[in-house]
């Protein structure tokens, strides 16, 4: 039984804040930096006075699920244009690990394995470039001789999310308007009781403290405070807690549906001493480990890089283990010329919200709104997700600034007719009406996804591939569906049943990819891994935020896709066949939330993620 | 009834211990690489004696509790984030550097010069408290130096538990070899405490806690006090990761000075 189901209500602390905001990342960095430079230029300003405690600054409040505001993850290449308009005078050497961008490729990368899953028309292209090896071939890699500009980033800048969101933490912690809490998940919004429209919030509740992993209090309970705020600032990311409880209350406007996902996983590698790649480095890459995979590798400074994959819903595959994908990506030639002999330094996961404008929810309401890639502000045109949503939160305090200046209530009327207004003008909602349909085409085959990208991108959105798109769990093809290798994969399964392997190599091994040769140093086991960079803890006392549905439903299932795609092997087979949860391997990438291919309902997953703390430590990614 | 003491915690700041944290040696000597990118926590040892502190502040009325701590200004700042959150108290912070193996006779003038600053401090009623180890690159002794500064001559290490009395005497659990304390009684403060891990747990975040210390930990950290430690002080001749974590035995007839002869030359010997 989770927290929420308990029937009893408990006596719970309140706090009255001003504004309160779930989540630190980008867009509530946005957000709290344009209050925060408002105030320090005119402290005095009326406006900043607060209301829920007269004669004080405005209380301004964010709680972080995070151990720390370092431990985000993402590897990061962006315009940052919008970032740059908040800090004219940004010196890419004051955030450790940022470089500007100097070198920008695009690489189509070829099979040397031969286990990728390519459809016939792909191998004839592929036998194609093969024949001119000499010429246009290198290390089974073709860099695309013109790309088109949409892809390009030039005078935007490599980061690590992770000290990106740290310094400007800083900065916003040493100006002393807000605080930042980290380490303190929010389990739900308190929706009003009465408002003027139908969607109001009053504030955030913390999740309880004390409870076993059940949500049941134990020792040391604390029932999670409630945060009652005029304004509630959601910034929670594309799986908060907070985000998906309103989804679940008001839905998503009309035509909108959050179907389209992809898992972003990283290595942060330390690159050998002799390493000719420089800072600012840039490569992007698609066609392997399977054609749908795109991936990345950006270099900072100091001799350090960001390695990585996005792997999509629309694989259709049940057999998607990322952590393996990964360690095949690392070692095509391609990469490995420049990688081998490097060192593991850090690794992290986390779910992208691919839908965009689809997946937009209501982005206001009484005493609410919504910024960020929760929010649907991600280009997946450009592939660019960080400088909208800094941008969005950047909107949204302008809007904040005008109706406090203004001393209007944060109505839905008033948050819409400022903070959407700016939205819907501004150079983040265009590219994002762009966007839209440009990825429509993957559902119909990986040619077909291209061709539709070149539409869009060339076209600015005007013409793109016609597609359906189905829910989430309707794009992972079930293993019976593949013959001969849903046999494989079912006796893999089976095979990790009886011996207690671990299920993600088996189905892998399964799928045709060889083995993983460890080095110790740079391809270590999966396990290894969580103890690498900053490693994965989950403080005690809070309840599991991985909760099965039905757990009949799970034992199931065939093809168990959550036990494959989980980041940090948190999920495990069970003695009964259904999946384990561990919280103390979690990484909190929410890939469980939108891999689970036996809906209850044909939409929605059988899994529930919630608030929990605790994950990855790394601050360098 | 016993006596409202003021109780001053010392507490370093040092590299989270889930990152990994790799050797280096740099310009100014040994330390860790990357340091400064790497998120700070307060030293595990240290904050094990602010935990036991602030319930020894709760349960006594009158009792005052100050956290004292050395570190530059931005990662005091971000540890700050998440212990205020935890227990009530009041920061005297002191803008200063951190990392690689810091001198403790330096890194003790410096605390002690700032506890001696404290606005409202009776030194007769002051327990200093601090870990009995540290996860920094110190020697170790740190706060024992800050207490000899201070004119402390009553010092427990190892601490496990406090006891107060209403005499204004109060018993000490020290911990010894075999699961066993040793218990002492000592008549009065000041005194200096290094704790061991307690008997706590960790506090739970309350919000309302993180609130009530911001409003004095922000304006404390913009007036801290920006210290330099003396640089030269020490020459490190080699530096290599500990081979031998622990050696111990029971001795129960050897005088003092023979135990100090014996420490000696078994230093000398690991340092060959």
């Amino acid at each position: 039984m989770s927290s929420s189901d308990q029937p009893v209500e408990v006596d719970r602390q309140t706090m009255d804040v001003d504004i309160v905001c779930a989540g630190f990342g980008p867009a509530t960095g946005g957000f709290l930096t344009t209050l925060t430079q408002a105030w320090t230029e005119n402290p005095a300003d009326p406006a900043f006075e607060s209301k829920a405690a007269p004669g004080m600054p405005l209380q301004v409040l964010c709680y972080e699920r995070a151990d720390d505001l370092a431990a985000g993850v993402s590897g990061v290449v962006t315009r940052a244009a919008g970032i740059r308009s908040s800090f004219p005078a940004l010196d890419p050497a004051a955030i450790p690990m940022a470089a500007a961008i100097r070198q920008d490729r695009v690489f189509y990368l070829l099979d040397p394995i031969g286990a990728s899953r390519r459809s016939a028309l792909l191998r004839l292209g592929d036998l194609f470039l093969g024949l001119g090896r000499e010429s246009w071939v290198r290390d089974h890699a073709f860099e695309l001789p013109w790309t088109p500009t949409f892809l390009h980033k030039h005078g935007g800048l490599v980061l690590s999310i992770g000290q990106f969101n740290q310094w400007v933490g800083s900065q916003l912690m040493a100006g002393g308007l807000v605080q930042i809490w980290p380490g303190t998940p929010v389990s739900r919004p308190i929706f009003a009781k009465t408002g003027q429209a139908n969607r109001a919030v009053a504030g955030l509740r913390l999740a309880d403290q004390g409870v076993d992993k059940h949500g049941i209090p134990a020792d040391g309970y604390m029932p999670g405070m409630d945060v009652c705020a005029r304004l509630t600032v959601v910034g929670d990311g594309p799986v908060g807690a907070v985000g998906q409880k309103l989804d679940e209350r008001f839905g998503l406007p009309a035509g909108h549906a959050r179907r389209e996902w992809a898992l972003g996983m990283k290595f942060v590698i330390e690159l050998p001493a002799e390493t000719t790649l420089e800072p600012g480095t840039v490569w992007h890459t698609f066609g392997f480990p399977e054609p749908e995979i795109f991936g990345f590798l950006y270099v900072h400074p100091e001799r350090l890089a960001s390695v990585g994959i996005f792997v999509p819903s629309w694989l259709g595959d049940p057999a998607r283990t990322v952590y393996r994908y990964l360690q095949h990506y690392i070692q095509h030639p391609a990469l490995w010329r420049h990688l081998k002999g490097g060192t593991l330094r850090s690794w992290g996961a986390k779910s992208l919200e691919e839908s965009g404008r689809h997946g937009e929810p209501f982005l206001t309401g009484d005493g609410f709104a919504r910024i960020g890639e929760g929010s649907g502000s991600t280009n997946m045109l450009t592939g660019s997700g960080v400088d909208e949503a800094w941008t969005t939160g950047v909107q949204l305090g302008e809007a904040v600034l005008e109706l406090l200046r203004a001393g209007l209530p944060f109505t839905q009327q008033n948050l819409s007719d400022t903070y959407e207004k700016r939205r819907r003008a501004s150079w983040v909602d265009r590219g994002a009406r762009e966007a839209a349909n440009a990825r429509n085409g993957f559902h119909g085959g990986f040619v077909r996804g291209l061709i539709g990208m070149g539409l869009a991108g060339l076209t600015r959105g005007h013409l793109s591939m016609p597609a359906h798109i189905p829910p989430a769990p309707k794009q992972i093809h079930g293993s019976k569906s593949y013959g001969k290798a849903g046999i494989k994969l079912r006796q893999a399964a089976r095979l990790a049943m009886a011996d207690g392997r671990p299920l993600h190599d088996a189905l892998m091994t399964a799928r045709g990819w060889p083995e993983i040769t460890y080095d110790g140093q740079l391809l270590v086991t999966h396990q290894d891994a969580l103890l690498l960079g900053g490693k994965v803890q989950a403080m005690p006392g809070f309840a599991d935020h991985v909760v099965f549905l039905d757990r009949h439903r799970c034992i199931a299932c065939q093809e168990k896709t959550c036990i494959a795609m989980c980041s940090g092997q948190a999920l495990t087979l069970g003695s009964d066949g259904g999946p384990d949860f561990e919280r103390e391997k979690c990484v909190h990438c929410g890939a469980c939330l939108w891999n689970c291919i036996n809906s209850p309902d044909g939409e929605r997953s059988n899994i529930e993620f919630t608030a929990g703390a605790g994950g990855l430590h790394s601050a360098e990614n | 009834m016993p006596t409202a003491l003021h109780i001053v915690v010392c507490a370093g700041i040092v590299p989270d211990p889930l990152q990994t944290l790799e050797p280096t040696t740099g310009p100014s000597g040994p330390g860790i690489k990357n340091e400064l990118v790497l998120p700070a926590v307060l030293d595990p040892w240290a904050a094990c004696a602010l935990y036991e502190a602030a319930n020894l502040a709760s349960k006594n009325p009158g009792c005052k509790l100050w956290l004292v701590s050395l570190g530059p200004k931005a990662k005091l700042q971000q540890v700050m984030m998440t212990v205020a959150q935890k227990v009530a108290f009041e920061l005297v912070p002191v803008d200063g550097p951190i990392g690689g193996f810091p001198d403790a006779h330096s890194t003790a003038a410096v605390l002690a010069d700032a506890i001696n600053g404290i606005a409202g401090l009776d030194k007769a009623k002051l327990l200093l408290f601090g870990g009995w180890e540290s996860a920094t690159r110190g020697a170790g002794v740190t706060l024992q130096l800050v207490g000899e500064r201070l004119g402390i001559a009553d010092q427990f290490q190892g601490v496990d538990q406090i006891t107060l009395r209403d005499d204004g005497s109060f018993e000490v659990l020290e911990r010894a070899e075999g699961g066993k304390h040793q218990v002492s009684v000592c008549a009065s403060a000041p005194a200096v405490l290094g704790w061991a891990t307690g008997n706590l747990p960790e506090p739970r975040n309350n919000p309302q806690v993180g609130m009530a210390n911001m409003r004095t930990i922000m304006p404390a950290l913009q007036r801290a006090k920006t210290v330099a430690l003396d640089a030269n002080s020490l020459r490190y001749v080699s530096v290599s990761l500990p081979k031998q974590q622990r050696e111990t035995r029971v001795e129960k007839n050897m005088s003092a000075d023979e135990i100090a002869r014996e420490l000696v030359a078994w230093i000398g010997e690991d340092s060959l």
